[in-house]
């Protein structure tokens, strides 16, 4: 602490040292390395160029269409998420938990599968649904196409709604009831207090909901990939993706590639700044932590017309999407119709028994997840303990360059790894998986660091120093004490980060090679191939496989809490 | 048992100095109390002398063996001190049960287990624990997790218990009863104890020495706590020690007045030189009649009269300074001294400390 004190290089510091190394060469340098490149042509520092970048016709379009789309999913998604928040916990619905639990579904489905779904649905020639108006009800043509701007939304808005419906369901809940019941007893109607009580003070969770949605949609690849290149519609990680893919490594597109992710950057930074400036205004006392009753809206003769409401849109954007996909996945030919004698199980056998780009997609998913949930784990305990209770001058660094990658969309992370690691310091990991275990391992600290830091804060001080007065040496007392009290939020972490990794396609999908496909970039790949069928099959199991882990980690969460 | 020895004990915190040019010494198996607002540094000097901070200056010795030396640079890690220490939040961890908690330095110091867990026991029920022993700390009240605590920190037999305001959070009742306890714990087992508190009242009951010390880290008086309370060495200790009045005195020659009146003051006569001299006394120091009586005393007005059940608190107005009195309830309805506001009544004092210059009093109604 202070400069009297002898210059020793203990523990505290050994550690700081490890944990500003390591993000350095996972966050630091290839973050750098994008803007380094975007600004710095032939030695010298040059704006006009990136001008010239941002004014070409295919990247400004990209970055309208980013525009566009996210805007037009923040509203809808907006829209629709508080919508049904409300209708969850303010109104005397039927069979309310269950609703409320199956809004949550989307969440854990990865968009591009539905994007797929949908496309399998309503593409304008051989979407099953379009294909029905045409060729049984003898419609001229395809009543909806998915391949657009409004299928785009749509698809996105399914799957990203749920920030809003968790976010507003959760203000609605925690609000004190009697803020409304004073309302009316001093004479408003339920309009006027819905207007003048209720939405402006749900009004933050609603804009921080509506801004991570935005945040997302800005950032996502998978389904605008799946559903928009078809008719030309890119966005900025596609875009991106385009221009690394085709142009196997050109100066000039990994500098249009460089130029467009820096404004990612910039957004997403811009959009969390705005969302943690209405979080923190939006503070307010009278939304208590604790549950309270809150009164109930009577629906009267809307209660049956909303439930089915609801019960049509979940069975519209999970059930029809969840069934296409294995059903498709079961077709002897994509394009038959579904009835039994086109229908077997052998494209799944083969996806999981025979074929080896899909077993190693599998196995390439699976042991990515595994490696980098564990890698990310401890380092994320190590690095927590560092910023939490350690007195090191320089803790800031290591939060900020941690925390970072939060905001990073995956495109642009996948993008700054294959700057730094395609032999640029003379290490070439190109087309193996540790580049993407790189990839994932920068992508995910920030959940670990999220999660463990929130235990470590748990573990006060004093506990470790009651230890060490007992004669604990400080090795003993982190075994005995900090690591059984954080060992709940080392859990978390590793699921927080292994489910995703299993599902991950945005930066895999930038950095495979022939033999490190994985599941998503199989699954992509697949259809963009032609092979819809072994896609969807291949995608039912994915889902599978997801489905039984998020089964698995509330088990072991809620059995882990009970316990404790 | 062990005494300590602190030497020109100094430490800065970001350059700002907590503690400078600290000496103080713990006799073998005395319970010391150390007195103090909030914010002095009496918690650092605590975690100084367990070992949790190093002094920047001077020397720590526990038993005559030196365990922090600035000059060499010497610090003999906590767990080397022999100590026990319980902290103001407790700090029972929350996922082993009360015999884990207790057991736990006996674990560590590699005691054989049939050993172990008679002596745990032993310390459990010494503490009024018996029968808790499988609890988690989340099923205990805050009392019980304290006693956790002060189990922990005893099994082991330390030479030295350190105590941080491990009274703070509890409720009064509660607190007088561990402090009770406690107490009984030292003479029976005849540990030194060094307890640190803002409480004054904890403090004096609790002590075969106090220490005073100020916002800036000085000691300003050592002694048993009869002594300190009764000769305060200056007018910051008098303050700390309960509620304080002042009244301002005018040496004119050989005449005493009050303040810039021209009363004259009545009573015990300064111990102290000087023109201007202030009278220090508590609200128990207070003897009231009645103005019409022909008994000595300051007059003085009643401004504000409380009755507090046990006794009847009283605001009197003695020349233009506020004094706060306090007279038992069975005495001022024995001796017709219920007043009213605004009435008219002598003031006479039966223990006066006198303070050189002119004093005013922190919180005066």
């Amino acid at each position: 602490m202070t400069t009297k004190t002898h210059t020793r290089f203990g523990t505290p510091e050994l550690l700081f040292g490890l944990s500003v190394a390591v993000l350095v060469i996972v966050v630091a340098v290839p973050m750098l390395l994008i803007f380094f490149n975007a600004f710095w042509v032939d030695g010298h520092f040059n704006v006009a160029d990136v001008i010239r970048v941002l004014r070409h016709p295919e990247t400004y379009k990209a970055l309208w269409n980013s525009l566009v789309l996210s805007v037009g999913v923040t509203i809808t998604g907006t829209i629709v998420g508080t919508f049904f928040a409300w209708l969850v916990t303010r109104t005397d619905l039927p069979f309310k938990r269950t609703m409320k639990l199956l809004f949550l579904v989307p969440f854990m489905l990865p968009a591009f599968i539905g994007a797929l779904a949908w496309k399998m649905l309503l593409s304008p020639r051989a979407g099953y649904i379009n294909r029905f108006f045409i060729d049984v009800l003898g419609f001229d043509g395809p009543i909806f196409n998915i391949y657009s701007y409004a299928g785009i939304i749509l698809v996105e808005t399914m799957y990203l709604f749920p920030f809003v419906f968790i976010q507003v369901s959760g203000a609605l809940e925690r609000m004190d009831p009697t803020l409304e019941e004073s309302a009316r007893i001093s004479g408003a109607d339920l309009i006027t207090i819905t207007r003048k009580i209720t939405i402006p003070l749900v009004l933050p969770s609603i804009l921080s909901g509506a801004l991570l949605i935005m945040l997302y949609s800005m950032a996502h690849f998978g389904t605008v990939a799946v559903l928009g290149i078809e008719s030309g519609i890119y966005n900025i990680p596609t875009l991106i993706y385009e221009k690394i893919h085709q142009s196997a490594g050109s100066f000039d597109s990994i500098r249009t590639a460089t130029v467009l992710a820096t404004v990612l950057v910039i957004t997403a930074a811009l959009i969390l700044w705005l969302q943690n400036r209405v979080l923190a205004k939006g503070r307010y006392q009278i939304i208590a932590g604790k549950s309270f009753r809150p009164s109930e809206l009577k629906l009267r003769g809307l209660r049956i017309p909303l439930l089915v409401v609801c019960i049509l849109y979940i069975a519209f954007t999970i059930v029809l999407p969840t069934a296409t996909i294995f059903m498709v996945g079961g077709l002897k030919t994509y394009g038959l119709p579904f009835v039994s004698e086109n229908l077997t199980w052998s494209n799944y056998y083969h996806i999981l028994f025979e074929w080896d780009l899909t077993r190693g997609a599998i196995w390439n998913s699976i042991s990515l997840g595994l490696s980098a949930a564990l890698i990310t784990m401890f380092a994320g305990v190590i690095i927590s303990y560092v910023i939490v209770k350690m007195r090191v001058r320089g803790k800031g660094i290591l939060e900020f360059l941690g925390m970072l990658p939060f905001s990073v969309p995956g495109s642009v992370i996948a993008l700054g790894v294959i700057l730094a690691w395609s032999g640029k310091f003379g290490i070439n990991l190109y087309n193996t998986v540790w580049i993407i275990l790189i990839a994932y391992i920068a992508r995910y600290m920030a959940f670990s660091l999220k999660a463990n830091s929130a235990a470590l804060e748990q573990v006060h001080d004093s506990l470790v120093e009651a230890a060490r007065a007992s004669g604990a040496t400080m090795a003993q007392a982190l075994r005995d004490i900090v690591v059984p009290l954080v060992r709940p939020g080392m859990v978390a972490a590793f699921f927080l980060i292994f489910l995703p990794a299993l599902r991950e396609l945005t930066v895999s999908v930038l950095l495979y090679g022939p033999t490190t496909r994985t599941i998503g970039v199989a699954i992509y790949t697949l259809n963009e191939d032609g092979e819809t069928v072994y896609s969807a099959a291949l995608a039912g199991i994915a889902l599978i496989i997801i489905v039984l882990g998020e089964v698995l980690i509330k088990r072991l969460v809620t059995s882990k809490t009970s316990a404790a | 048992m062990a005494g300590v020895q602190i030497e020109g004990v100094g430490k800065q915190y970001a350059g700002r100095p907590v503690l400078s040019g600290l000496s103080l010494e713990l006799k073998d198996g005395e319970c010391f109390t150390l007195l103090g607002p909030s914010g002095c540094g009496k918690t650092v000097l605590l975690r100084l002398i367990a070992g949790f901070e190093q002094p920047d200056q001077g020397r720590i010795a526990i038993d005559g063996e030196t365990v922090a030396d600035a000059a060499s640079g010497k610090s003999v890690p906590p767990e080397r001190r022999g100590l026990g220490m319980v902290f103001q939040d407790y700090a029972v961890w929350p996922h082993m049960n009360v015999f884990d908690n207790v057991a736990y330095p006996l674990k560590l110091a590699g005691t054989e287990s049939a050993a172990l867990r008679e002596r745990t026991l032993a310390v459990i029920e010494m503490v009024g624990l018996a029968g808790l022993a499988e609890r988690l700390p989340s099923q205990l009240s805050g009392g019980q997790q304290q006693r956790v605590a002060l189990a922990r920190a005893l099994v082991s037999e330390p030479r030295l218990l350190l105590l941080d305001e491990p009274l703070n959070n509890l409720d009064a009742n509660l607190r007088e009863e561990m402090r009770f306890e406690i107490k009984a714990l030292q003479k029976k087992l005849g540990v030194t104890i060094l307890y640190v508190t803002h409480d004054q009242e904890i403090a004096l009951a609790i002590a075969d020495r106090v220490a005073v010390m100020d916002e800036s880290g000085t000691l300003r008086q050592i002694g048993a706590p009869e002594e300190v309370y009764e000769h305060p060495a200056d007018d910051f200790v008098f303050r700390f020690l309960g509620i304080a009045n002042f009244l301002p005195v005018r040496r004119d020659g050989d005449a005493l007045y009050i303040g810039g009146s021209s009363e004259r003051w009545v009573g015990q006569p300064p111990d102290k030189a000087g023109a201007q001299l202030t009278a220090g006394f508590r609200p128990s120091d207070v003897l009231l009649s009645r103005a019409s009586s022909d008994g000595e005393g300051l007059a003085g007005i009643i401004r504000r009269a409380s009755f507090l059940g046990a006794q009847v608190d009283y605001l009197i107005d003695i020349a233009g300074t506020l004094i706060r009195a306090a007279l038992p309830s069975h005495e001022c309805l024995a001796r017709d001294l219920l007043f009213v506001e605004g009435d008219a009544c002598r003031v006479s004092l039966h223990s006066v400390q006198w303070f050189a210059g002119k004093l005013v009093a922190t919180a005066q109604v």
